[in-house]
């Protein structure tokens, strides 16, 4: 039984999720291939415990992102079960291999047995779906829904330089606003809805993420609200869905929308001044007090840890 | 140049799902809506058909009813409707993917606008799937689209901000969230509507032959219930939870 990875990059890097797609593939057994677009973190993979081989693809159509060039390429490579990040371009790239190797996906899991039983949240995360799949096929992984492998692996690498003609030609690049950490990457979060107020209120979110290194997120209602909150924030139906160890939800109503996107998360806690609030029905520790009151608290209690 | 855009029908994400037996139960779905991606994808077609490039037909792949979503699309503008009446609950991405290249193809269309993924399943593998069966050029993550010369200009997210991006014919788009106002029916578009008529086909029509599902769907069930919460009052509190993130659950 083979498996293929699609590394997940990050920059001029691995992104951490690479190592939780080894770890998943790792407890299925079997020889794991770990293929790197444009040779980006081929030497980082090889040292992943648990990893056979690792293909660096340095063809000149790797230079940007094209979801069609590139699966063209590495659909070669791409044997048995094949495993990518459920990122936005990972789903994208899975598709188009999946379709080039006439195999299935199945996007977004998170659970994987051997015997190909796979599990995903589907309908909002109101219905966990189990199906069962045989090779060749497809599947993305939720970020941090997987224990990532170790360091210690010493494997080949082999570099391979083929390529393409590109379709899609970027122009111009628009680096995001502010240096802040994106939530689809973070281990704590900490978001505000509409019950902020204003959105310069969301400083007092900043203040706090600040001290223990989480990204601010924001509901749907916040972002629709307020153009100074970015569509990029927003977590929820229409927006990321996040998977993090620590959740803050903060004046946020906690409308199915935004459960969608939020309800795995290992721990959440919410801050609402309304105690009947939906997002108490998820949340593991509730506090019922306004922001205003809370956050200096917050903010001077996890000051006092580090 | 013919312009398609790819609608999918599934249950507001307001409305209620129940689990019978080991599936979703369909017919207990109280509310049907256009899934939210789709929208935009609607929404920039129209804009696309109003700059003049060229003729927009909206297809859908599903049951009886989605039908409905079809005629609320000819309210806003589009000129023509296909509908593949096929139950899909049960097919893999190839198949549905089959079904739309042929109704694609069966309209004659070059350019394919749709949503980045369905509010229902949430996987996105619909409009990078199509494009490689079509040799399109695919970009996913869009939320602006302009046509350019013979070909198209589009904004999308990248994993450092946004790109724009310069593609030719033929050419996929799934959109993202779109900072633009969603139109809907007034009533002299209803109106003009009832006169346009949908046109209905099978798959058999299309010439297809689907074969096998190969994702076998063993069960639904419900997630798991999270056992209740630890509700405090005040934010005097604030202390006592921070000590419980760090000491219970471990996390800070």
């Amino acid at each position: 039984m083979e498996i293929t990875i699609i590394a997940e990059t990050s920059g001029e890097g691995l992104h951490p999720v690479t190592e939780q797609l080894v770890g998943a593939a790792s407890s299925l057994g079997g020889a794991i291939t770990v293929l790197c677009p444009g040779g980006v973190g081929s030497v980082e993979a090889s040292t992943i415990s648990g990893v056979s081989k690792v293909v660096s693809l340095q063809g000149d159509c790797f230079s940007s992102f094209d979801s069609g060039s590139w699966s063209t390429v590495m659909a070669p490579f791409s044997q048995g079960m094949v495993m990518a990040s459920s990122s936005p371009s990972g789903r994208e790239l899975g598709a188009q291999i999946a379709s080039k190797i006439e195999a299935p996906i199945v996007q977004d899991i998170t659970g994987i047995e051997s015997g190909y039983k796979v599990t995903r949240s589907v309908y909002s995360g109101k219905v966990v779906e189990t199906s069962s799949l045989t090779a060749p096929c497809v599947v993305t992984l939720r970020q941090n829904a997987f224990e990532a492998a170790s360091k210690g692996g010493n494997s080949e690498v082999v570099v391979v330089d083929n390529s393409t003609e590109v379709s899609v030609a970027v122009k111009e690049a628009i680096a995001k606003a502010g240096e802040r950490m994106d939530v689809s990457d973070a281990e704590i979060i900490i978001s505000g809805g509409r019950g902020m107020g204003e959105p310069s209120n969301f400083s007092h979110l900043n203040e706090v993420a600040d001290v223990i290194g989480a990204a601010v997120g924001a509901s749907r209602a916040a972002v629709d609200s307020w153009d100074e909150i970015p569509h990029s924030m927003q977590v929820g139906q229409t927006g990321k869905t996040v998977n993090p160890t620590l959740y803050i939800a903060v004046g946020i109503s906690g409308a199915i929308q935004h459960l969608a996107g939020m309800r795995s998360s290992k721990y959440i806690v919410a801050i609402n001044k309304d105690p009947d609030a939906p997002i108490f029905g998820v949340a593991d520790y509730g506090i019922v007090a306004t922001w205003e009151d809370a956050l200096p608290a917050l903010k001077e209690e996890l000051a006092k840890l580090s | 140049m013919k312009i398609a855009v790819l609608l999918k029908q599934v249950p507001d994400t307001t409305a209620k799902i129940a689990v019978s037996g080991d599936r979703v139960d369909q017919s207990s779905v109280a509310k049907w809506s256009t899934s939210p991606y789709d929208e935009y994808a609607l929404e920039y077609a129209l804009q696309l058909k109003e700059a003049g490039a060229g003729d927009l037909v909206a297809i859908t792949c599903g049951p009886e009813r989605a039908s409905k979503m079809l005629t609320d699309a000819a309210a806003v503008g589009v000129d023509s409707m296909l509908h593949v009446v096929a139950e899909t609950t049960e097919m893999d991405s190839k198949q549905i993917q089959s079904i739309l290249v042929a109704a694609i193809n069966h309209c004659g269309a070059d350019v394919v606008l749709c949503g980045k993924q369905a509010a229902d399943t949430n996987s996105g593998s619909t409009g990078p799937g199509i494009a490689s069966l079509m040799g399109a050029a695919c970009v996913g993550m869009v939320s602006e689209l302009i046509v350019e010369g013979d070909g198209f200009s589009a904004l999308r997210a990248s994993s450092t901000g946004n790109e724009r991006v310069s593609v030719s014919r033929p050419c996929l788009f799934a959109f993202d969230k779109a900072p633009t106002e969603l139109r809907r029916p007034n009533v002299k578009g209803i109106m003009m509507a009832k006169r346009k008529v949908i046109e209905t086909v099978s798959t058999d029509d299309l010439g297809i032959s689907l074969g096998d599902s190969r994702v076998i769907i063993d069960s639904h069930n419900s997630p798991p219930e999270k056992p209740p919460g630890q509700k405090f009052e005040g934010a005097e509190s604030v202390q006592t939870v921070v000590l419980k993130l760090r000491e219970e659950a471990n996390v800070i």
